[in-house]
């Protein structure tokens, strides 16, 4: 079955902004997504926000993501599907596809034989 | 005798090139030698077809051979192509492969510049090379372009199949953006020595046909093929024998093609009962509108503008639109209104590069008698005019004033 990687892009600002209401109405368009992909979830989760992040690029080791991006990498899932459109279908769920300053970014992952 | 095979191979390759390839795909579940294989099969026939006569089913004696082509490469190449990720197909899904594979090519996955590129290619069956021109990019970037979107459909997985009921209306959408886009760009061709390109706008048109022929309840698909006909009907009047510019206005109303106008104007009506208009439908209507006036001191320019008015509403305030409307104010109320109509779209970034904005300010100009204004309009216009049909109209216009 082949595997994707939905990456969950987003301004942290705003994730952090995110009333206790907004944020477990947020939670629970979550678990809604995982009910309807059931098995097809090999994995993902949530990832703190990316000042805390780490980067190594040649000798040199410095604070904040690879990419200083206003909108960063906020998660990211594992799924396997059929085909692009069952993806498509599912990754409409989340939360993030309608919340404005974020977006959902698809990629299929190589399989190595 | 021989260009009567030659014509032969050509009629089947305008009708049938679509089917051969979506039938073949279907096998291959793979583009990329699908393409190979269609393309094969049609060099094969004009070999075969001078020494053993047309076969009586054309479409079907090219797809024979190209599936048992497809078939001889794929044992000889097995082992590595199992290791290539493939074409979903959904064997179990009835419907027309033709349908999958235009859908295929029009998957909201894929940019609309690879849209058209892939539509154009596969579908109508033009060449790269002719891809390219129409498109105004090198022959090697569009071979580029076209290699990168069939290896995305193969590694994202674009499945190879139509959509379900519940997703066709959003779907349905960028493919008749597709088919549109492929007719306006012969109709008009932005480059080169002749102002229409009848390879674009036929194949458009028998993609619209295609897709009405599978799909005749869908409102919005009805409204395109009118529209594309109406306007299509024109043709024979646009230029001189001489391949010069005849405008609407100049244009001998006679030579029409009014078996075409009154399909189209049918297809309008059917779609219309069916639904609210959609923007094809409305562009359809005031093509119908000048299709049935007389003469042009004849033309319903009120109707027309309210026309325009519903269409604005319906594109979310097009400037092009807005300056189509613009222009039609200036005919129903004269030169100065038309100017005055067209003032506040000079300021309209979408349009700085638009020539027929230029060029509509250089008409009302120039009937105004002020001359050098109309000048400048007029070189600002050549400007950005790159067909060489429109620039010697714009250039006898200028040497007029």
């Amino acid at each position: 079955m082949p595997k994707y990687t939905l990456l969950i892009y987003g301004d942290s600002a705003q994730w952090e902004a995110l009333t206790v209401e907004q944020r477990r109405a947020h939670d629970a368009a979550h678990a809604d997504f995982r009910d309807a992909a059931g098995d097809r979830v090999i994995g993902g989760q949530e990832l703190e926000p990316s000042p805390n992040a780490t980067t190594l690029r040649g000798s040199v080791t410095s604070d904040g993501p690879f990419l200083e991006t206003k909108e960063a990498l906020g998660g990211f899932y594992m799924l396997e599907a059929a085909d692009l459109d069952e993806v498509l279908a599912l990754a409409k769920l989340l939360p993030e596809v309608q919340a404005g300053h974020s977006g959902v970014e698809i990629r299929p992952v190589v399989e190595h034989p | 005798m021989t260009s009567d095979f030659v014509a032969a191979v050509a009629e089947a390759h305008r009708r049938d090139w679509a089917q051969v390839l979506a039938t073949t795909a279907r096998v291959t579940r793979d583009l990329d030698l699908a393409e190979e294989c269609t393309q094969d099969a049609y060099a094969q026939a004009l070999v075969v077809w001078p020494r053993d006569g047309v076969p009586s089913k054309p479409g079907a004696w090219l797809t024979r051979v190209a599936r048992n082509r497809a078939l001889d490469e794929m044992r000889r190449a097995a082992a590595f192509r199992r290791r290539l990720p493939l074409l979903v197909t959904a064997p179990d899904n009835p419907g027309d492969d033709r349908l999958r594979l235009i859908f295929t090519c029009c998957h909201p996955a894929l940019s609309r510049e690879t849209q058209v590129a892939l539509t154009a290619r596969l579908v109508c069956g033009l060449s790269t090379y002719e891809v390219a021109r129409a498109f105004l990019v090198p022959e090697p970037t569009m071979a580029a372009r076209l290699t990168r979107a069939k290896k995305k459909i193969a590694t994202a997985r674009i499945p190879y199949r139509t959509p379900d009921p519940d997703e066709m209306e959003s779907r349905l959408g960028p493919v008749l953006e597709v088919v549109h886009l492929l007719f306006t760009t012969g109709h008009t061709a932005p480059t080169g020595a002749a102002l229409i390109r009848t390879d674009l706008t036929a194949s458009a048109i028998h993609l619209a046909r295609t897709l009405h022929l599978l799909m005749p309840r869908s409102a919005a698909v009805t409204a395109l093929l009118a529209l594309l006909l109406v306007t299509d009907a024109r043709t024979a009047a646009r230029v001189t024998p001489a391949g010069q510019l005849v405008l609407l206005a100049d244009q001998d109303r006679s030579l029409w093609n009014r078996t075409q106008i009154a399909e189209g104007i049918a297809l309008l009506t059917d779609s219309l009962r069916r639904e609210s208009p959609t923007r094809f439908a409305v562009e359809a209507a005031i093509a119908a509108v000048h299709a049935e006036s007389p003469s042009w001191e004849q033309t319903d320019w009120t109707e027309i503008i309210g026309l325009y008015d519903v269409l604005l509403r319906l594109t979310g305030g097009s400037p092009v639109v807005a300056l189509n409307r613009a222009v039609a104010v200036g005919f129903r109320d004269g030169p100065r209104a038309g100017l005055d109509a067209l003032a506040p779209l000079t300021a309209e970034p979408a349009l700085a590069t638009y020539a027929y904005l230029a060029a509509a300010r250089a008409d009302f100009l120039r009937r105004l008698d002020r001359t050098a204004e109309a000048a400048a309009a007029y070189e600002e216009a050549l400007a950005l005019t790159d067909n060489e049909v429109e620039r010697d109209f714009l250039h006898s216009r200028l040497r007029s004033l």
